[in-house]
This record gives structure tokens, C-alpha cells and sequence, in this order.
């Protein structure tokens, strides 16, 4: 016993009982989905000039609590906060908090048929009739219909959701929202919803994990995660009626197609954007910043982060799958930095 | 011989051997899953695993220490929390209270196990986080020190009833006061059922992710002192495990290995250090 | 019975006569209130926890009241919320974990304690503390990578073409589902039953043992009927810490269940728990009414455990045995 007590008060003396500081340490918290970028990014700022950023990856509905609560000093989130959401920040904190649209991301259909290995084309009505349930096997004529050529089976689809609240879903259920009336009273949009049918796997992980072992199955994944899995999945057809496959550039196109009418605070959904190429499921995500700082060096900091992020930080994008800023974005984005006190 | 001795002298050969299946059972699975962690992580365990901090996807080089710096210094924390609580809790109820006290102490132990641990996770955010506006090691380590109590109280409890009696009344015999009773004769005879669970325990929330998103949070770099939010091997694993990158994967996997290792590590050095030796007869 | 009547010498003729600071000076008095502070400090942690509980899921409670227990419909979009299906999901879990975990444990630990040498068994009983540490989302990652495929091709297969007709085992192979999450938990939950139960099982005196054998009964006999009653409460208090664990258990679970919140006597069907869904929807939740809703459901697992555990403790009242040593619930 007394051997015991003698050991654990050696390892608090070791560990500094002392709420010792380091270096500078600014702590954010958000979505999943830009975790691997903003991982480099954070690496690449603190081997620049020894500002330590240390970002989770606990969820964009976590990255919004906190914020608010004060635990951390940034945000980050796939969806936007709503006005709800930003009041509930005034009230708490007395300034505003501002939106900063870092990277570009899309969430692709995948499937596992068997006897197909072409890459399938989707419509909007066959995507929202899937996962509401009401087509229900592979060899329907909406989906023969638009891939022709293609031996579709007569099996009963199983479709795969994500079973976590996650951004992914945000983005895939604000696009079927859009595109189905039918969707957007039954089911509607968010980190979470009530699928109708389905089962549901944790992560994309999860998802792929689920599709690659069922047969028949369908489901959506981040693109980074297809991209760098290596996963077969289909193109969707975009509002100005063209089947696109998610790529880096027409992720960027439905992007700057937005950039035109895009709101002073970042705060717009690009799903089913205008554009002849543009990704219609793609998606901004978001720094979620403070405006006004109490502590300066923190301000000055994370000021220079964004600038350096949404400039020269763009080059590691593409590499790591995931689509850059337009230039128009970037633009307006340095100018709302000011509005950081 | 008459039939029906034959027939008990089946059964028992038979039951028997049934329990030999079920361990054999028990332990092929645990060599299944040791088996598994070392074939998808062993070949990321090297030297730099150990003493560099994490790199971010595509390059290599990196590491875990500061994560396994971190579950240690959470795990000496938990067992600050959990095991004298546990312990002396226990030894309340096995040799002063009354039943009534002790049927609700033991409920609300049970109770408290029962929690989902990402809900005692939120508890302790509220407790410990919300109140000083950051995570910390200090909450993390409460967290866990939470979920040590139930299995460490029960135990203490249950061990100590099963020390005979004979032992308790010939220290009174020989004048002992009940606290030398209790301290010298009682809980050194029931030491090493104790000792097992409260390792039991550790093991548990040494691979514990939910009650640490909320507490400990993560941290890339290292984390001084006590005040700030700290790496800690589940969520580097629970993290990794969920990305897309392979190599990723691969670092969760070995990862686990590290946190086996660390336990396997704990035990050996507990057993050694604090083994006493003291033999009480059977019956 | 307890050995707590047992007083120190010093005690005093009449314990209430002498003052409590004369009482402190004695060391005995010292320690029964010093430990009295941490037995009652759980019970404070405990209730703390329920009323924190209890006020943060104010929101959810009233919107609700007791309709929350029957609704099946879980809709963040429409902030409709009910527990049936994570109530169903979490019993069924964990009733098919034990059912797994408990034979097979306790057996594994009569083994261990009654038959195996000392050196087989030590080493062993070390190995199977190692998979208590196992971290819950390895165990979740090698369930799907391992588990749900050998359900979904060979398992679930078998005991649907043997056992189809059974309400049991209808529907679709999916390899995940109900009895999945139950088998995975029952690994998760049997280290606990049999180091516990192996450590109680060699602290039965030995001459309990060796009187039932020179009665004349066979090695299995002297076991079963003699020393595992005697073992009773302690293989019993192994068997709540397995229960928590399958009751409480969140990463495990929500990757090998399906994630579906859905009611169904199949235990091939895809289901959820009230643990699987407040891990995989905490995070992300926003709004109040969608938060408070999950706390809630932290809230009726805590009544859940609750009552179980009520039941089991009732279980061994009705059934205690005279001359079992142990007799307390």
C-alpha cells in the first residue's frame, strides 16, 4: 500500500502538478470530414513558426457545442450553423461568430452488384426513390433507363446510410431535399434523419465495410474516402442534365458556379448547383471563428492560419483528395478576415 | 459398480471436460484477437512508434508518445480516483456497516457500471470542463477514475467477506483493535482477489474512448502538466481506425498492440511489487 | 452474515455514553467513518449523475412525459423522439450476451479454479485479464472485419435452413444484427465472468470440498452442488459486471448491430441500442430538444439498469440458500 502511494505521487511530481504552459496551444474541435487536411495544414503552420494548433476530429455538431461553450477556441463544421445556432452563440458569448469556408468535399454513390463493374449513372429520382424506399429492386426501369448497356439484376436493393450524425449525411440529405419534394416533407435534411429504409453503418468506414459485404447493397461515401480506397461508384446527374462523375474539378465547378450569389457570410449549400460539369453533391466546409478575441496572440494566430490556409495551404488539397477554393471564394473570404477583432 | 454410480461418474467426466471446452474456448479467442493486432500492427511498431509525436497522413516517421504518455499519466490519475474510493468503500461495507447501508451503497454501484460510458463522459464534462471553459488530463483521468469504482467496490467487498472468520476472531483474540484487524490480518488474506480486480478494472478503462472525447479531448503535441488536453491511445486509435488512409489503419492497429502491452506491462509490475506472499491456508 | 457485529474491545460498555470525540480517539472510530465518507461518496456520485441526468433532458421530458417509452419513431428532422426500439434493442443484447458469456464463463472458470494446475491456470487467468483492455472499437472493427461476414455467410445461413421456421431466425441474412451485437458482447463481457468467478471459486475453503467428497460424491458433484452455491454471490456480483458491460457498451455495438432502429423477434434482424444511438448521434446533435432526447435516453438505460438489477437481486433473496456463507444481496 505504502509502495502504491509512494509511486503515484512520483508520477504526479513527474507529470508537474503544476498547470504548466508550453507554447502557444490554440484548441479547435469539428467535423471528421477536413480532419486529414487540417491535420497537414496545423503540422505545416506549427513547423512554420511554432504555433501549436491541436484540432479534433469530434463531430460537426461537437465542433458547434463547444465553440459555443468556450471550451475551444475554433470550430469547424460540414454544415453551416443555423440562425438558431448563431443566436444561441450571441447570447452566450456577446459577439458573433463567422464562417470560413476552407475546402471542397462531395459524397459519391457506391454499390456492390453483382456482375457489374460499370460505373452506373444516377438521376435524382432514382436516388431519392432508392433511399425512400419506393424503388426497390436493382432491374427498375428508372435505373435501367438511364444505363443502358448495363445487365442490371432483379435483386432487392439494400440500401446503407451512415448511422453516426456526420456531414456527409448533411450533404447527401440537403441534395435529395432539394431535388425530391417527396424527400423534403418525409424526411428532410440534417447530420441525422429517419431513413426509411435501410441499415446503417458507423463512419464511412462503416458504410464501405457494410456495401463490400453485402451483395445488392448501395450506399454514399465522402469522396476523399472512395478516391483514396479505390471504390467503384457512379456518377449523378446535375441540374443542367449532365451525368458527372466526382472529381477535384467538378467539385471546384459547383463551386464557383455558387460563388456568384454567395452570401457575406459564406453560409450557402452548393448541392445541385448550375454549372455544365458541376458536381451536384458537393459541399463547402467551415472554420467556425470568433469575432472578437480576447486573447490577441490567439487572434493573430489563427488570422494568419486562414489567411495562409485558404492561399498557399490549397496546394496540399488536391493531393489529398479533396477540391480547392475558387478563386472569387478566396477573394471575399481575406476580405471578411478583417472583420476579426 | 451399479448403474446409477456409472452414470454420475459419466456426468462428471463429462461436465468436466465441458469446462475445459468452454476455457479452451475463452482463451482461443483471446489468441485469436492478440493474433490479429499483431498481424496488422506489428510492422508499425518500431522505435520512432515510441518516441515521436504524430505526423499528419502520407509522410512517415511518426509516432505515438505522446498518446502513450498520455494514457499513462491517465490511467495513474483513474486509479487515484476510482481505487481508494473502491477500496475503502469496500471495506465499509464488508466489515462496519449494517445491511441497509450496504444493499444501497452496492445498488448504486451497480448502477453507476451500468452507465453508458460516453454518458459518464458528459457527466464529467459538465463537472470538470464546463465550469473551467477547457479539457484537460484532470478530467479525463476523473472520468475513468468514475468507472473504476463499481468493479473495485464490489470486489473489495466480496473478497474481504470471504475471509474466514476464524482469522478475524483470533486477531481479536490476541487483543487487535479492528482497524489492525482489519489492515493487518483481513485485507492482507484477501489481497490478491482484490489485486485482480482492481487491475480488471484498469484494463477496462485503459481501452476506453467515449469518456475521454469530452475530457481529455486529443492533443497533437505533447501536454504539460495536468491542466491541459492530452493524447491518449483509444482516441488515437478510435480516430485513426475510422479515416480512410491505410496507413492509418495500420497505426490503430499497432496502437492497440502498445495499449495491451501497456496493461500487460501494469500487471506484471503490480503483481511483482506489491505480492506479499502471504499464504492462508484453504479451509 | 455480515461480520460487522463484531466490536473492538475498546468499544465501551455502552457505545452511545461516551461522546464522539472521546469515540474519535479511538482509531477503530476513525476508520468506520473515514470509510464511511467513500462508500458514501458512490452513492453521491450516483445520485449526482441521475440529477444531472434528470435536469439536462428537462426539454425531452416534458414535450414527451411518458409517451417516450412506447413511440418507435426517432426523427431528428421532425424532433420526434421515442425509446422502444433502444429500450427492445438494449434488452435483447444484452439477454443473448449473457446467455452466451454466463455458461461459458463460469465453466471456463470452474476449469480454471477446480481443475487446471496452478501454473496452467495462473498464466491463462493472466492472458484472459488482457482482454478486459482490449479497447471497445478494436473489438467493433474486428467484429465487422471478422464476425459479420462469418454470420452472414456461414452462421446465419445454417440456423436459418435448421431453425427457419422459428420467429427466431426470419428474414434476410445480413450479418449484422441482434445476435451479432450479442455475440460480440458476449466476448466482451466473459474476461469479467471468469477471472471473478475463478477468484471466488478458490476462496471456497477447502474442507467444504473435501466433505462433500468423503460423502462419497464424484468430483463434478462436489463442485456443482457444493461449491459454487458456496461461490453463489460472488459468481452472481461477476454476472452484474458482465450485464454492465453489455447494458453500457457503445463503440462495440453501434459497429456489428446495423444501427436501425427497428422491433423485431427476429435476432437476425438489424436493431439498435440506447447506448449505440446516443454514441453515434451525441456528437453531432444539434438543437436542444435533439440533445436532451438523448440524454433522456441515458436516462431510461439508467432505469433499465435499475430495474434489472432489482430483479436479479430479488432472484437470489427468493433463492438463498441456508449454509451458503455468503447471504447477502
Amino acid at each position: 500500500m505504502k509502495r502504491f502511494s509512494a509511486l503515484s505521487v512520483l508520477i504526479l511530481a513527474l507529470a508537474g502538478v503544476v498547470l504548466a504552459q508550453g507554447a502557444l496551444l490554440i484548441n479547435g474541435a469539428g467535423a471528421t470530414f477536413p480532419s486529414p487536411i487540417y491535420s497537414k495544414w496545423f503540422d505545416e503552420f506549427h513547423k512554420a513558426n511554432g504555433t501549436q494548433i491541436n484540432y479534433q476530429p469530434v463531430g460537426s455538431g461537437a465542433g458547434i457545442k463547444q465553440v459555443t461553450d468556450g471550451t475551444v477556441d475554433f470550430g469547424a463544421s460540414d454544415g453551416p450553423m443555423n440562425d438558431d445556432q448563431i443566436e444561441a452563440y450571441r447570447t452566450k458569448n456577446g459577439v458573433g461568430i463567422l464562417h470560413f469556408p476552407t475546402v471542397l468535399g462531395a459524397a459519391v454513390p457506391t454499390y456492390n452488384i453483382p456482375g457489374v463493374t460499370a460505373s452506373l449513372n444516377f438521376t435524382p429520382e432514382v436516388l431519392a426513390g432508392i433511399f425512400l424506399g419506393r424503388i426497390s429492386k436493382w432491374n427498375d426501369p428508372a435505373i435501367v433507363n438511364s444505363n443502358k448497356g448495363v445487365t442490371l439484376p432483379a435483386n432487392d436493393i439494400v440500401v446503407i446510410h451512415r448511422s453516426d450524425g456526420s456531414g456527409t449525411t448533411y450533404i447527401w440529405t440537403d441534395y435529395l431535399s432539394k431535388v425530391s419534394s417527396d424527400w423534403k416533407d418525409k424526411v428532410g435534411k440534417g447530420t441525422s434523419v429517419n431513413w426509411p429504409v435501410g441499415l446503417g453503418g458507423k463512419g464511412n468506414e462503416g458504410v464501405t465495410g457494410l456495401i463490400k459485404q453485402t451483395p445488392n447493397a448501395v450506399g454514399y461515401v465522402e469522396l476523399i474516402y472512395a478516391a483514396q480506397n479505390k471504390i467503384t461508384y457512379g456518377t449523378v446527374k446535375n441540374a443542367a442534365g449532365s451525368f458527372v462523375k466526382a472529381d477535384l474539378s467538378s467539385v471546384s465547378e459547383a463551386a464557383s458556379g455558387a460563388s456568384k450569389t454567395m452570401p457575406e457570410d459564406f453560409r450557402v449549400s452548393i448541392t445541385n448547383a448550375p454549372g455544365k460539369n458541376a458536381y451536384p453533391i458537393s459541399s463547402f466546409t467551415w472554420l467556425l471563428i470568433p469575432e472578437k478575441f480576447k486573447d490577441t496572440a490567439k487572434r493573430d494566430a489563427l488570422k494568419n492560419f486562414v489567411k495562409w490556409a485558404i492561399t498557399d495551404g490549397q496546394n496540399d488539397a488536391e493531393n489529398l483528395s479533396y477540391a480547392k477554393l475558387p478563386k472569387e471564394v478566396v477573394e471575399k473570404e481575406l476580405k471578411a478576415l478583417s472583420k476579426v477583432m | 459398480m451399479n448403474a446409477r454410480l456409472k452414470w454420475r461418474k459419466f456426468v462428471s467426466a463429462f461436465m468436466l471436460t465441458m469446462t475445459g471446452v468452454c476455457a479452451a474456448i475463452a482463451v482461443s479467442v483471446l489468441f485469436f484477437i492478440l493474433g490479429h493486432l499483431v498481424y496488422h500492427g506489428g510492422t508499425s511498431i518500431n522505435w520512432a512508434f515510441f518516441t515521436k509525436l504524430p505526423v499528419p497522413v502520407g509522410e512517415v516517421g511518426g509516432g505515438m508518445a505522446n498518446a502513450i504518455v498520455g494514457s499513462a499519466k491517465l490511467l495513474a490519475l483513474a486509479s487515484l480516483v476510482g481505487v481508494p474510493i473502491g477500496f475503502f468503500g469496500g471495506i465499509y461495507l464488508a466489515e462496519f456497516s449494517g445491511s441497509k447501508v450496504a444493499f444501497v451503497v452496492r445498488y448504486a454501484a451497480d448502477l453507476l457500471n451500468g452507465v453508458p460510458s460516453i454518458v459518464i463522459g458528459i457527466f464529467a464534462y459538465a463537472l470538470v470542463v464546463l465550469p473551467f471553459k477547457h479539457f484537460s488530463t484532470l478530467a479525463g483521468g476523473f472520468a475513468l477514475g468514475l468507472m473504476m469504482i463499481p468493479i473495485t467496490l464490489r470486489s473489495t467487498e466480496e473478497f474481504l467477506h470471504g475471509v474466514p472468520r476464524a482469522l478475524r476472531e483470533a486477531s481479536m483474540a490476541l487483543g487487535a483493535s479492528k482497524w489492525t484487524t482489519i489492515s493487518r490480518v483481513v485485507v492482507p488474506a484477501a489481497y490478491r482477489g482484490i489485486m485482480t480486480t482492481i487491475l480488471l478494472a484498469l484494463a477496462r478503462v485503459a481501452g476506453e474512448t467515449a469518456p475521454l472525447l469530452f475530457t481529455a479531448f486529443g492533443n497533437r503535441f505533447w501536454s504539460p502538466g495536468l491542466g491541459q488536453p492530452t493524447a491518449a491511445l483509444p482516441l488515437v486509435i478510435y480516430n485513426y481506425a475510422l479515416s480512410p488512409y491505410e496507413d492509418w489503419h495500420r497505426q490503430a492497429w499497432a496502437a492497440g498492440l502498445v495499449l495491451l502491452g501497456l496493461i500487460l506491462m501494469v500487471n506484471i509490475v503490480a503483481r511483482v511489487i506489491l505480492s506479499r506472499g502471504v499464504a492462508v491456508p484453504r479451509s | 452474515m455480515a461480520t460487522s457485529s463484531i466490536h473492538a474491545p475498546s468499544a465501551g460498555p455502552v457505545a452511545g455514553s461516551r461522546s464522539f470525540l472521546s469515540r474519535l480517539r479511538n482509531g477503530d472510530e476513525i476508520a468506520r467513518v473515514i470509510t464511511f465518507l467513500f462508500a458514501a461518496s458512490v452513492v453521491l456520485i450516483t445520485v449526482l449523475l441521475v440529477y444531472e441526468l434528470w435536469v439536462d433532458s428537462a426539454l425531452s421530458r416534458h414535450k414527451f412525459g411518458l409517451g417516450f417509452f412506447i413511440t418507435r419513431v426517432w426523427d431528428p428532422i421532425a424532433d420526434d423522439f421515442g425509446a422502444l426500439p433502444f429500450i427492445y434493442g438494449t434488452l435483447v443484447t444484452a439477454t443473448v450476451s449473457l446467455l452466451i458469456a454466463v455458461p461459458l464463463g463460469i465453466g471456463a472458470a470452474i476449469f480454471l479454479a477446480e481443475l487446471a494446475p496452478q501454473k496452467l491456470s495462473d498464466p491463462l487467468q493472466f492472458f484472459i485479464d488482457l482482454l478486459a483492455a482490449v479497447p471497445s472499437v478494436i473489438y467493433g472493427l474486428l467484429g465487422v472485419f471478422i464476425v459479420v461476414p462469418v454470420m452472414r455467410q456461414w452462421v446465419q445461413p445454417a440456423l436459418k435452413s435448421t431453425l427457419g421456421f422459428l420467429p427466431l431466425f426470419e428474414g434476410p441474412a445480413y450479418g449484422v444484427g441482434f445476435l451479432t451485437a450479442g455475440i460480440v458482447l458476449a466476448i466482451m463481457a466473459i474476461p469479467y465472468i471468469i477471472s471473478v468467478s475463478r477468484e471466488v471459486l478458490m476462496s471456497v475453503p477447502r474442507d467444504q470440498r473435501e466433505a462433500a467428497l468423503a460423502l462419497g460424491s464424484t468430483r463434478w458433484e462436489s463442485t456443482w452442488k457444493v461449491v459454487v452455491p458456496f461461490a453463489r454471490t460472488g459468481i452472481m456480483g461477476s454476472i452484474f459486471l458482465a450485464l454492465a458491460r453489455a447494458l453500457g457498451e457503445t463503440m462495440a455495438v453501434t459497429m456489428v448491430i446495423g444501427n436501425t432502429p427497428t422491433i423485431s423477434a427476429s435476432l437476425l434482424s438489424p436493431g439498435y441500442s440506447i447506448a449505440a444511438v446516443i454514441a453515434n448521434e451525441f456528437t453531432e446533435a444539434t438543437g436542444d430538444l435533439y440533445l436532451q432526447a438523448l440524454i433522456e435516453l441515458g436516462l431510461v438505460l439508467f432505469l433499465l439498469t435499475f430495474i434489472l438489477n432489482g430483479l436479479a437481486r430479488l432472484l437470489m433473496i427468493l433463492t438463498a440458500q441456508r449454509g451458503s456463507g455468503m447471504g447477502h444481496a
